[in-house]
């Protein structure tokens, strides 16, 4: 008889409305060990019909993730960034077993994703004041510039490094208050849903953050194509963004794209300038 | 009434014509001369008022475009590019002191091409113009305060098309921040507009630019098309229809070029039930009358708190009812000519859809000229969201009046649109302002006021309104790139 344990596998889900539902379609992908046979997991692989639900959830959780004061949203990705750390171990796993990245590139790769994620928790109560303005007019009006959230973003993360991919697309649409609909990587998704788990057991509102596994051709021209849909990061997109843009005009979305992951102009991209005026007068 | 019985009727007051001379054909400007079109056409202009010729404006084609592109290439590249800041600003403060000198001139021509009130040429479109034009003189040397990194850069040749509702304004908005952030311009004015944009080069001339740094195409919608198609242009400004707006977007999503769009709009103005009644209505006139309703963010809707619906829209009648539309070289009209044939037909239709509908349609008893395009200033009362005069822009003196019982009820109505480009808020409670404020999807929000334009105040949409504002710090971004931090895609998607 062995004495070896059999381990506990995990099946990995979509995230939606802050639960973890199978695709609605029953469909699923498989995803090997990097450079074998051997399986991983399979995950869902989201249908039309998931993504609208998560694009429903989106929309629903946009008050509450708006009208949450920066400080409060600033805390609540924070802690975000503590839940990520406690499961850094996890991650590194992950990685090492989805890509060919050693221990060390590993920990370096969740290491930066995590400081990355900080850095822009500290944008949340900050990038009004640097882009917002109190415009001097010719008349007797108070008349000021402020920065607000776009609605509903679709986030596709980079198809490379599974964990910073994700982060770097999530982090700048979320600061601005936006809530999101997060195209996973189709080749290493397993991380992506592990963040799932992470936002799960942070304080972010249900719906604020949905993560549809799946089939990149399949979903991109859905998402692109949503009417309810009010921007869409795709710096993440190697090829086919032409193609994105031009389905993303039906509704005139927000783009943006951008090489740097550190740019408070990637925050503002996904956030539209309101100007109010009054009168001044006795 | 006659007029002769009644005291308080205003005697004639035309503005005289004599300050202008209208050439009877004009050529295109590019390279800095007026060239005749390749194309070999030319179309009457008309003065929407009397219909009378006013003169014959090239109709600049696909070769014509070339050239004015690549003039501006040049420019951009031997000149305008090397030039400092300072020096580029100094341009731009003559410009603006010439167009000071020829106000009157602007205005009178304006409105004679247009059809626009004298009064509002030449108290709000000249002077704004001139405001943009010293205020972004000033921007000239500073770019590196602007938001835009240490270093910003300007794109290269940007191609701008604009809308007849305000020629000469909408020129202003788009060449005075292209040059001061160091562009250079291919514009195309409007169809039935392009008189002022003619003069305006000649001002090119005088102030001594350098030929290339600003091209005008006249033309119709396929000097445009050929505007957008051509790659020799790195940037794109828009203001127009969301439909046309969409149609240049797909053109250029294939290169994501960068684009600026301005487009259309169906504007809230709400009124709550302890707003200053006799403010908001005075609001509501300048809201929705104000150049026709030929504005983009025009307050074309009218929600009115349920309690207060009667009392304000008998108000409102008999303010209207003192509109006088007419003569718009006279200096006391307040509403004009409909600016072309095809957009009275348009203003028609949609009314007649309201009457067929099911809304109650309001109009004053006034006369009208006898030649011309006119339209009489209309509200219609017992509207509902689904009804067509409440979804689709008119772009007329046409009001829709909806009522809501509470301030949720209004929110959610006024942001029942795929448009979010302006919003007005009546209430005399400052908390209410600024929730109200908080809440409307709308890129600009007048509070107690509405229609009011600034060139330090930036504006533009959400929604289908737009991509980008114009005016202010935030206006000059679109015309800037982020050349200097390396990590960036140069000027690729940022739009703020």
């Amino acid at each position: 008889m062995s004495k070896e344990r059999i381990d506990v596998k995990k099946t990995y889900k979509l995230f939606i409305n802050g639960a973890f539902p199978r695709s609605e379609s029953g469909r699923s992908y498989p995803i090997y060990r990097k450079g074998s046979k051997v399986l991983l997991a399979q995950p869902a692989q989201a249908s039309r019909k998931d993504l609208r639900d998560a694009v429903r959830a989106a929309r629903e959780a946009r008050s509450k993730w708006h009208s949450a004061s920066a400080y409060n949203r600033s805390q609540i990705l924070y802690r975000l960034a503590e839940m990520m750390e406690g499961r850094r171990s996890q991650f590194v796993e992950e990685i090492m077993a989805q890509t060919s990245a050693s221990k060390s590139v590993a920990e370096k790769e969740v290491s930066e994703a995590i400081d990355l994620w900080v850095w822009y928790a500290g944008w949340c109560d900050k990038i009004g004041q640097i882009s917002g303005a109190n415009n001097p007019i010719n008349g007797p009006f108070y008349n000021f510039t402020s920065p607000e959230p776009v609605g509903v973003v679709g986030v596709f993360a980079a198809p490379d490094s599974p964990l910073l991919g994700l982060v770097r697309a999530m982090a700048p649409a979320l600061v601005g208050g936006n809530t999101l609909v997060v195209l996973a990587s189709e080749k290493h998704p397993l991380s992506a849903i592990t963040f799932g788990e992470v936002i799960a057991t942070s304080d972010v509102p249900a719906g604020v953050i949905n993560i549809l596994t799946g089939i990149r051709s399949e979903l991109s021209s859905w998402l692109a194509s949503h009417m309810e849909v009010d921007g869409l990061d795709i710096s993440g997109v190697k090829s086919g963004s032409g193609e994105i843009r031009a389905l993303a005009t039906e509704n005139l979305k927000r783009i943006a794209d951008f090489d740097s992951s550190t740019s408070p102009n990637r925050i503002l991209a996904l956030m539209d300038q309101k100007t109010i005026w009054h009168p001044i007068g006795i | 009434m006659s007029e002769n019985s009644n005291p308080f009727t205003y005697a004639p007051a035309p503005e005289s014509r004599e300050l202008v001379s209208i050439e009877s054909s004009y050529d295109l400007f590019i390279d800095g001369k007026f060239v005749a079109p390749k194309s070999k056409k030319r179309f009457p202009t008309i003065n929407p008022a009397t219909e009378e010729v006013l003169s014959k404006i090239s109709l600049g084609g696909k070769e014509d475009v070339d050239l004015a592109v690549k003039a501006a290439r040049r420019a951009y590249e031997r000149v305008w590019s090397k030039l400092p800041g300072k020096e580029r600003g100094k341009y731009l403060y003559r410009i603006a002191r010439l167009m000071q000198e020829r106000a009157r001139e602007f205005a009178v021509l304006e409105t004679l091409d247009n059809g626009k009130p004298i009064r509002e040429t030449r108290d709000t479109d000249i002077p704004l113009a001139i405001q943009h034009f010293f205020y972004h003189a000033g921007w000239a040397d500073k770019l590196e305060y602007a938001g835009a990194g240490s270093h910003p850069k300007p794109h290269g040749v940007v191609g701008q098309i604009i809308p007849w509702n305000f020629p000469l304004l909408m020129l202003a908005w788009k060449v005075a921040p292209a040059l001061a952030t160091g562009n250079t311009v291919v514009l195309k004015p409007a169809e039935t507009t392009s008189l002022t944009a003619l003069l305006f080069a000649q001002l090119c001339l005088d102030a001594g630019l350098p030929a290339g740094v600003v091209n005008i195409v006249t033309g119709d919608g396929s000097t445009g098309a050929s505007l957008v198609a051509h790659k020799g242009v790195d940037k794109f400004a828009f203001t127009g229809s969301t439909e046309v707006g969409k149609a240049i977007n797909r053109t250029l999503a294939a290169s994501a070029r960068p684009v600026t769009l301005e487009l259309g709009g169906k504007g809230a103005n709400i009124v709550f039930e302890d707003a200053a009644i006799d403010q908001a209505i005075e609001g509501i006139v300048q809201g929705i009358f104000f150049n026709q309703g030929h504005v983009c963010c025009a307050g074309s809707r009218l929600l009115i708190q349920e309690n207060i619906h009667d009392l304000f829209i008998e108000k409102l009648e008999r303010r209207i009812e003192e509109i006088r539309v007419g003569d718009p070289m006279d200096k006391n009209t307040d509403l004009g000519a409909i600016n072309s044939k095809e957009q009275l037909a348009k203003i028609i239709e949609l009314t007649q859809s309201g009457e067929v509908e099911g809304a109650k349609a309001w109009q004053p008893d006034c006369a009208l000229p006898s030649r011309g395009f006119w339209f009489r200033p209309t509200i219609f009362t017992n509207v509902t969201g689904a009804h067509r005069i409440a979804r689709e822009e008119i772009f007329g003196p046409v009001l829709s009046v909806l009522t809501f019982r509470t301030p949720q009820e209004a929110i959610e109505k006024a942001n029942n649109t795929p448009y979010g480009l302006a919003a007005g808020v009546w209430s005399e409670k400052g908390s209410r302002i600024l929730w109200a404020s908080r809440e409307l999807k709308a890129g600009v929000i007048w509070a107690n006021t509405y229609n009011k334009f600034d060139a330090a105040s930036p504006f533009g949409g959400y929604k289908e309104s737009g991509w980008g504002r114009e005016g202010g710090r935030h206006g000059l971004l679109p015309y800037l790139t982020h050349s200097s931090t390396p990590r960036v895609k140069s000027g690729k998607g940022v739009r703020r």
